[in-house]
């Protein structure tokens, strides 16, 4: 069903923000939703995620996560936080 | 000024202010809370500007963009374009941004430059912006998005003169409006605004060097894996043994009140008065009274919630438990709406609004009655101080107190196993739907807002108890005094009225769940709003048993029924359907009587089986 998103990883510094640690720091690269454990189809989570501000060049910070699988997360976006799962956040690539 | 009053519409993000304008422009007091999805109604009110132009102003629900994902976003998307029925475009859009989190705002402000009506962008919370030493070129930014602008500081005195002011200006001139070019935006249009709105951000915002990071700090220690969890717990444990501890001394002083009353209308009543005696003190007195007793409960349980509303806590409580509703197949942000209920079902179930899966809205609303409502608190109260010792456990904690909480408990256990089991049986195939919520920086609660939110509260319940219940109570008093007692009749009078016959014709239902005829009585009123069973309960004692019942019908209670029948009754309120308006509610927001019926037919039969259960082991243990 949710193949490994790492798999479409296409340079070895890019990660995805779902993989990413509490204290992360990062910019966004660009928004891929085409594998991630969401039930969104990937034309819908990218939008979401755009009119939620995760646009190329914003600079993102994991600032908490919740208790259970660390999930959900707390992310700063510029200057706003917005809080998603982890399986949202697949679709965002960061460095 | 005779012309038609012109039409202006408040459109933004979530949680910029809107609602907060609304209410200082028209004087009026719609619900503001600081997190976002507060509106989810347009609300219509008056004002007249300074130079004296009369305008009708439109308050509508937050949106990221004109999409419309959810029918919370739909009313506005509709209210902008025009398509919305019986409304007619606004002369003049209000674009609301919160002055201190400009990003999304703004690229809303572009999709809405494309609908073409004459604009006008308003950086409101411009105090904090200040404080916290952001400045904004307004200048400059005005000419770059090619709107006029205009600060405010929605609540505060004086906040909207500007406002006001420049609205006269803009209306003076006349306005072409132009054809809409807009279009649903794709991705790239999206991506292209934002890109757009940060570059303008970029060039007209300076940033303090210094970031506020006291949100942050709080959120280290509100959110935290493991205490943030038990913050959550431990705030939820102590409002509702506040509920019952702090309520106290104010309670019994309000009882006291009505006992003398009720003494006083029988001491000065001369001779031969009997009926009207009796129906001031039976009906009124025991009846609305009991009701009204529970006065600084409500006021109590809205504090807290209104004050977490304000200081911004809610989305974060739906952050924590984001997982665990999950878990019981809920969406995300099913928690608010569900928080609200507490409250009272209706504003929750209106609040599912903001969810946009039809599956996932009706999932929250089907539950949402199981919540401990308000007007449960009374019910509860009566048995609970009838049947529980106030006697202190652990050292700390008062007995009855954590009966309460457990009722709380009961009833949110509940509804998210209902959820977990409607998930498997009715859409077990459909997916988990995401969570994805703005956690706003917390505000400091203003003790107006509060004060004024409260007294809203409180002036509803009491309403509720002159409209709703009196007029219930009118009819009980009615039906358990007549027809009176033949000549000669043994027993107490009421045994041969209407409700003991409609009492007697209902108890061999009942019977199993250990109700008497008295409660079955009770119930049936019952259905206009909670709290009247209590008044009916006290309205039947009374009349059956004299003065000393109207008296405390506590007393009564714990005399006449065992301990097993008090522990049936509880559960039973914990889920039954005893609310009509709540029932018209889910009629209404699912757009037909099907939702409605599965509701009543569920909790009523959820209500029997575990009465049945509850009577029949408490009598097997002994509880008499
Ligand atoms: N300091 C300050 N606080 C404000 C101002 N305007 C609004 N607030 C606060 O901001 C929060 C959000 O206000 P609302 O009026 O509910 O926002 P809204 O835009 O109607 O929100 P939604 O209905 O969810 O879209 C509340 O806590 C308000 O008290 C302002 O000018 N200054
Ligand atoms: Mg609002």
């Amino acid at each position: 069903m949710t193949g490994d998103p790492n798999s479409t990883q296409d340079n070895l510094q890019d990660i995805r923000l779902g993989h990413a640690d509490r204290g992360f720091v990062g910019k966004i690269i660009r928004l891929d939703a085409l594998v991630t454990g969401s039930s969104l189809s990937p034309q819908e989570l990218e939008q979401r995620l755009v009119e939620m501000g995760f646009v190329e060049g914003a600079r993102v910070e994991i600032l908490h996560e919740g208790t259970i699988r660390r999930d959900p997360i707390a992310v700063r976006v510029d200057n706003i936080t917005i809080a998603l799962r982890r399986s949202e956040a697949m679709a965002v690539i960061v460095e | 000024m005779t012309t038609a009053s012109l039409r202006l519409a408040l459109v933004g993000a979530p949680n910029t202010g809107k609602t907060s304008l609304f209410n200082s422009l028209t004087g009026s007091r719609q619900k503001v809370a600081n997190y976002p999805g507060v509106t989810v109604e347009r609300k219509s009110g008056g004002f007249v500007t300074p130079e004296g132009r009369s305008v009708t102003v439109l308050d509508l629900p937050g949106t990221y963009s004109l999409r419309g994902r959810s029918p919370d976003e739909e009313i506005t998307r509709d209210i902008v374009l025009g398509r919305f029925d019986g409304e007619a475009v606004p002369d003049l859009v209000l674009c609301v941004a919160d002055a201190t989190n400009l990003r999304l705002t703004l690229r809303l402000v572009l999709e809405l430059k494309r609908v073409g009506r004459p604009m006008m962008l308003v950086l409101n919370m411009i105090d904090i912006a200040r404080r916290r030493g952001v400045t904004i070129d307004l200048e400059r930014m005005s000419q770059e998005i090619g709107l006029p602008i205009v600060t405010s500081v929605a609540v505060r005195k004086g906040g909207v003169d500007e406002l006001l002011k420049r609205t006269d200006e803009f209306l003076a001139r006349s306005h072409e409006a132009a054809a809409s070019q807009w279009t649903t935006p794709t991705i790239a249009d999206l991506k292209a605004a934002q890109r757009e709105a940060d570059r303008i951000i970029a060039a007209v915002v300076t940033l303090p060097t210094k970031p506020d990071t006291l949100t942050n700090r709080i959120d280290s220690v509100v959110l935290h894996p493991v205490g943030g969890l038990v913050i959550l717990a431990v705030i939820l444990f102590v409002m509702f043994q506040a509920v019952f501890t702090w309520a106290q001394p104010a309670m019994e002083l309000l009882s006291d009140g009505f006992s003398a009353l009720g003494q006083l209308i029988h001491d000065v009543m001369p001779e031969g008065w009997g009926l009207l005696q009796s129906f001031l003190q039976n009906g009124l007195i025991s009846g609305v009274g009991s009701v009204i007793v529970f006065l600084p409960q409500i006021i109590i349980i809205f504090l807290f919630i209104l004050l977490l509303e304000d200081f911004g806590y809610m989305a974060r409580a739906a952050f924590l438990m984001d997982r665990i509703m999950g878990g019981a197949g809920l969406h995300g942000r099913a928690f608010i709406p569900l928080l609200s209920s507490f409250a009272c079902a209706i504003p929750g179930i209106m609040a599912t609004r903001v969810i946009d899966n039809r599956r996932d809205r009706l999932t929250t609303i089907l539950i949402a009655p199981l919540m401990t409502c308000s007007a449960r608190i009374p019910v509860y109260t009566l048995i609970i101080s009838a049947f529980v010792p106030a006697t202190t456990v652990w050292g700390f904690v008062n007995l009855q107190g954590l009966v309460m909480f457990g009722l709380y408990a009961a009833g949110i256990t509940s509804a998210l196993t209902v959820s977990a089991v409607a998930k498997f049986f009715l859409w077990r195939d459909h997916a988990p739907a995401p969570f994805m919520l703005e956690l706003p920086d917390y505000k400091m609660p203003r003790l107006k807002s509060i004060a004024i939110g409260v007294f809203t509260r409180a002036k509803m319940f009491l309403y509720r108890a002159g409209t709703t219940i009196l007029s219930m109570m009118v009819l009980i008093w009615f039906l358990a005094s007549f027809p009176t007692a033949p000549a000669g009749a043994e027993g107490p009078a009421i045994n041969y009225s209407f409700a003991a016959m409609i009492g007697h014709a209902l108890e061999p239902l009942l019977r199993p769940i250990g109700f008497n005829w008295q409660i079955a009585v009770a119930l049936i009123p019952g259905m206009a709003a909670r709290e009247v069973a209590v008044a009916a309960l006290g309205t039947v004692y009374s009349i059956e048993g004299g003065k000393e019942a109207a008296d405390q019908i506590g007393q009564v209670l714990a005399q006449k029924w065992t301990l097993a029948t008090a522990l049936s009754l509880l559960v039973w309120y914990i889920f039954a359907p005893q609310c009509a308006s709540t029932l018209a509610v889910i009629r209404r927001e699912t757009g037909g009587a099907k939702w409605m019926v599965v509701t009543f037919i569920y909790m009523l039969a959820l209500a029997y089986a575990a009465s049945f259960l509850t009577f029949n082991l408490a009598q097997a243990l002994g509880l008499h």
